[in-house]
């Protein structure tokens, strides 16, 4: 549960995107301001297109913003090097892609065992066995992600964000996939993850049940934070 | 379909889909031209240097002085004339008197190459377009020296010829057409022409060679060599290339055969270049194939859909190509113009022919198959991604592919055996590279498996972990590299070794001069006279002199023989024997005397002449020796390298036949310039000896090498820049995986130092396997070649070891540095949106 007066873990000050489009510039967000407490979890909802994925890469420094900052764990991202936020996500940060990004080459193990051996973790292929078990994916350990469905590559997709038990959690539509039961297991995950180690979840999703379990919801509509 | 097909051809090249395969296109289309165009206008300089030999393209000789009629007959077809009288005559110096082979000469001669004089004896000399002024000669240094004309020529170094008193105007360094002959002995005086008459040495009776020299456009000069050919007269005949000096001819035919060598490698480096590339263009439009499918599209119709649009691409291509190979030729053409001493003619049309169809081949041939793949893609691919195209229906077409290109190549060089050597041979480094990358890649996998972490020092095991992971990719990637490396090893070191081996066939210290009539009493004191003047005893040869009578008993009929083969029977042959056949003498058929035939006799004859007298082994040879008539069987036929300057004979016996026989010996040696004086020394004190200097000619025959080489040289480039491109997209097809790699491992936290370990040690594996392939395919081809086309001993060159693994470390690592400034530079995000 989150502490009181602690800091923000993770902190958006004046974020805006501006991305060239022909002669104009296009505004995907704009004056972006967000703080997330240590143990919240935050919703993130809002129309197709509204900036939602943006905001997620601009908050886990996987993008460069046009304006403002984002502070994670008291640390100035977009300060730092590419290194540096590297080394910082390396410590604090799971990221869930919409688009899931596996690598092909890698079959579902290898895929999940990668930030392990990043982080020179000695027993990266039983953790992440394990963490493939929990989402299900037990008896596919050594598929391919071609040979995997939508949803098992999100569930490995999933799997390699937990694997870390990162203290803070982003992901883009963990559930957009998944059947009904499948995505319940997962949601259950995810809390599991944020009652038993503190970890903040950052969730985009349209799933309204999901949204109503997160502490907070903040809706996007045209790049902004709209009230409420 | 075709408008639609020229839309997705823009679309697919503002997206910048197809700048890659138009680019391996052009450059194939441009190299081949450029190639094309440059070798078909250094072919036709190379014809016009040889002709320097002749002194002009055509040349004809008498024994009588030449009709009106013919000499008419040549400017009045527009051809440039020149004439001039050879004959021997006795010149009278100050102090003594010398035997001159005198060469008087019109206006405009030589017609081709240029006189060479200078101003004394040893100074530097320098071409000139004139020739000798009335009432002035010019003679060489072997009569400056018998005449004691060393020092500054001025008026008083005057000779009297026949009846009229001459002033020595220049040393006479360099004459084009100066062939060797051993009845071309004494040393040369050269006059103008128009004073002949006055000194009263040529009449009626006297022996006197008369030659016209003609020269022009080359229609001009056989449409001419065909109108005189069936008027020839006794005692007239023709000279032109066809039967110019073997040795030059040699070095020339090699030549060609090198630039023929040159544009082939291009060829198959471009293909390579072209499938790389369209494999990476289908790759990428899998998806959107099967989603056009989905859409309603039918196979057909999306074949041709695609198809239309490479065609229209590769006319475009095939158009910039040519054109930028005219310009690239321009261009070299402008670089050699001062090394390639003749002007280049203009080039013709067919390279440009060839290259549109070379280029139209290509991409037939090499695009065709994986879009024919694409055919093969089902629908279903949308919904389950591992769903690929068929293959046996791309290998099919990769060998129709291949086979056309292998037909053009043949046709383009106009080379059979080197085309087949070029195909075969990458053909067959293809497969064994294959297996070879194959098995490195899981013997990789199998010692790092299990034990791949990517933290702190052993993340490169995590690399090379993930070689083996992508064993597909990765094979045809190291092939790909491997062709292109071997290619430019080719063309660097083994070119170099090649070529090295051609000039060193006429090294420095080459015998340039030849001693004839020799007598067997004079062997002894003469090898003392070389040694008392520290010169090295050289070699010395029997001769015996023998008419060719019979073969198989059956006598000889003169007329059985076109006109070379004719005189050939026609004259005495020169004869020698021995027991083993000198060191520069190579028996390709048939074995070395034995001791039965050393007893029973034997004959080794050259090749060449065995094939236009049709002697084989086996055949026994009739001789008239002496008034004596021997026979043996031919036992062996030898190859002789004729632009090695040593003493060849046509014919060897074994001692036991000719021994009896009237010999006297033959012997060729080096002297250095320094020492040229000796000459005249070794001729006063054996006078019966002949010394004839090959000095002149052995510099011409260096100087036409070097500037051939010089000129493949250049053609060379192209190849390389072929070589290049392969390369590239080798390196280029599996960018877009690594990419995404490096982006997600980013995403996870992975660290530059992380990210960029793992891909170099995967880079630095793929470097050296590739670059090992390559030198062993190098290796391996250069052997072929040198072996099988050109006849050289071929000299392994170590290096290839050192410089095929670094060069291929130094491609990946380079990719490696550029592909890491781009993957570590833009945030991930970004990278992942670029795919
Ligand atoms: N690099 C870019 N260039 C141009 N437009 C971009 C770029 N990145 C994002 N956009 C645009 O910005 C808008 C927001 O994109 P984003 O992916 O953040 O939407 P989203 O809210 O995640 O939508 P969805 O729910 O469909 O995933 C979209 O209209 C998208 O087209
Ligand atoms: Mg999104």
């Amino acid at each position: 549960m989150a502490a009181i007066n602690a800091n923000p873990i993770l902190k958006a000050a004046g974020l805006s995107k501006n991305v060239p489009s022909g002669a104009q510039t296009l505004t995907i967000l704009q004056d972006i301001e967000l703080a997330v407490m240590p143990g919240e979890a935050l919703a993130v909802l809002g129309a197709s297109g509204s900036g939602k994925s943006t905001l997620l890469g601009l908050l886990a420094g996987l993008d460069a913003p046009s304006l403002g900052s984002v502070w994670l764990d008291g640390h100035e991202l977009f300060k730092l090097d590419e290194d540096g936020r590297a080394v910082l996500r390396a410590k604090l940060l799971g990221f869930v892609f919409q688009s899931f990004q596996l690598l092909p080459a890698l079959n579902a193990q290898e895929n999940v065992m990668l930030p392990l051996e990043l982080a020179g973790s000695r027993n990266a292929a039983a953790l992440a066995t394990a963490m493939l078990e929990r989402v299900g994916l037990g008896a596919r350990l050594h598929h391919y992600p071609k040979h995997l469905s939508g949803g098992e590559q999100q569930r490995v997709a999933l799997a390699r964000a937990f694997v870390m038990q990162p203290k803070l959690l982003l992901a883009d539509e963990p559930t957009g996939n998944l059947d009904a039961a499948t995505g319940a297991g997962i949601i259950e995950l995810m809390f599991q993850l944020n009652a038993e180690h503190g970890t903040t979840l950052v969730l985009v999703t349209h799933d309204e049940m999901l949204a109503r379990r997160c502490t907070r919801q903040i809706r996007l509509a045209g790049g902004r934070i709209m009230a409420g | 379909m075709l408008p639609l097909s020229l839309k997705m051809l823009g679309r697919d090249w503002r997206a910048g889909e197809l700048r890659v395969l138009a680019l391996a296109l052009v450059v194939a289309v441009a190299s081949v031209t450029s190639v094309g165009f440059f070798a078909d206008r250094v072919r036709q300089a190379l014809a016009r240097e040889a002709h320097q030999l002749l002194g002009a393209d055509l040349v004809l000789r008498a024994d009588h002085g030449w009709p009106d009629e013919v000499r008419e007959e040549i400017v009045r077809r527009g051809l440039a004339r020149a004439e001039t009288l050879n004959f021997v005559s006795m010149v009278r110096g100050s102090a003594q008197a010398q035997l001159a082979s005198i060469k008087a000469v019109s206006r405009g001669y030589p017609l081709r190459g240029t006189l060479r004089v200078a101003q004394r004896m040893n100074a530097p000399d320098a071409a000139t377009r004139e020739v000798p002024r009335r009432g002035t000669v010019w003679i060489d240094e072997r009569m400056a020296l018998a005449l004691g004309v060393t020092g500054r020529l001025d008026n008083n170094a005057v000779i009297e010829l026949g009846n009229v008193t001459f002033t020595v105007d220049a040393i006479l360094t360099m004459e084009p057409d100066r062939g060797v002959s051993f009845f071309n002995i004494a040393p040369r005086l050269m006059m103008n022409l128009a004073d002949v008459p006055a000194t009263g040495l040529v009449q009626t009776g006297s022996r006197v060679v008369y030659q016209l020299l003609a020269s022009g456009e080359r229609e001009e000069v056989d449409a001419f060599e065909k109108w005189l050919s069936p008027r020839l007269a006794r005692g007239e005949r023709l000279r032109s290339l066809a039967n110019a000096r073997p040795e030059i001819r040699a070095s020339l035919e090699r030549a060609q055969k090198f630039i023929g060598l040159t544009a082939m490698l291009a060829v198959v480096l471009a293909a390579v270049a072209v499938s790389l590339a369209t494999r990476r263009y289908t790759q990428r439009h899998l998806d959107a194939y099967a989603v056009m499918r989905c859409l309603g599209a039918t196979q057909t119709s999306l074949f041709s859909l695609f198809a239309g649009e490479f065609l229209g691409l590769g006319v475009l291509a095939c158009a910039v190509g040519c054109a930028a190979g005219y310009v690239a030729q321009l261009v070299i053409a402008s670089l050699v113009a001062n090394l390639v001493v003749v002007p280049l003619p203009p080039p013709s049309l067919l390279p440009a022919v060839q290259g549109l169809v070379i280029g139209i081949v290509l991409l037939l041939g090499f695009a065709l198959p994986p879009l024919l793949q694409l055919k093969g893609v089902p629908a279903l691919r949308v919904i389950r991604r591992e769903l690929g195209p068929p293959a046996e229906t791309a290998l099919m077409a990769y060998a129709a592919g291949a086979l056309t290109i292998g037909a053009l190549l043949v046709w383009q060089a106009d080379e059979v055996r080197l085309g087949m050597i070029v195909m075969g041979g990458f053909s067959l480094a293809l497969a064994v590279f294959s297996l070879a990358a194959f098995g490195a890649l899981r013997f990789l996998g199998r010692a790092v498996r299990g034990r791949a972490t990517l933290h702190g020092s052993i993340a490169w095991r995590y690399g090379l972990a993930s070689l083996a992971r992508r064993t597909r990719t990765n094979v045809v990637q190291i092939l790909a590299l491997s062709l292109g490396l071997t290619a430019i090893l080719l063309l660097t070191f083994t070119r170099g070794d090649l070529l090295a081996t051609w000039q060193a066939r006429i090294p420095e210290n080459a015998p340039n001069r030849f001693i004839v009539n020799i007598q067997p009493e004079q062997r002894a004191p003469l090898m003392k006279f070389f040694s008392d003047n520290t010169v090295a005893e050289p070699q010395v040869y029997p001769m015996v002199r023998g008419r060719y009578m019979a073969k198989n008993g059956v006598p000889v009929d003169v007329d059985q023989f076109e006109a070379r083969a004719r005189r050939m029977v026609e004259r005495e042959f020169n004869l020698s024997y021995m027991e083993t056949m000198p060191g520069h003498n190579r028996i390709v058929e048939g074995r070395p005397f034995e001791r039965t035939e050393l007893e029973s006799g034997g004959l080794s004859v050259e090749e060449g002449i065995a094939k236009t007298l049709g002697w084989n082994v086996g055949d026994r040879l009739t001789w008239e020796v002496a008034g004596q008539s021997i026979t043996a069987p031919v036992t062996s036929v030898r190859k002789l390298e004729w632009d090695s300057m040593q003493v060849n004979f046509f014919v060897i016996a074994t001692p036991g036949l000719l021994a009896g026989a009237p010999t006297s010996f033959i012997t060729s040696f080096y002297l250095p310039h320094s020492l040229a004086p000796l000459s005249n020394r070794l001729s006063q004190r054996f006078p019966n000896m002949t010394v004839v200097d090959l000095s002149a000619i052995m510099r011409q025959l260096q100087d036409v090498t070097n500037q051939v080489i010089r000129a493949v040289q250049f053609v060379f480039l192209f190849a390389v820049g072929a070589g290049l491109l392969v390369l590239y997209s080798a390196l280029l097809s599996t960018q877009d995986e690594r990419v995404q790699e490096a982006a997600v491992m980013r995403a996870l936290g992975a660290t530059r130092t992380q990210v960029l370990n793992a891909q170099r040690s995967e880079f630095i594996a793929l470097g050296l396997i590739a670059g090992g392939l390559a030198a062993c395919g190098a290796t391996g081809i250069g052997y072929a070649i040198a072996a099988f086309v050109f006849q050289f001993p071929f000299h392994l060159n170590h290096w290839v070891w050192l410089a095929g693994p670094a060069l291929g470390l130094a491609c990946l690592l380079i990719n490696a540095f550029a592909a890491a400034r781009s993957l570590l530079r833009q945030p991930p995000i970004m990278a992942l949106r670029e795919l």
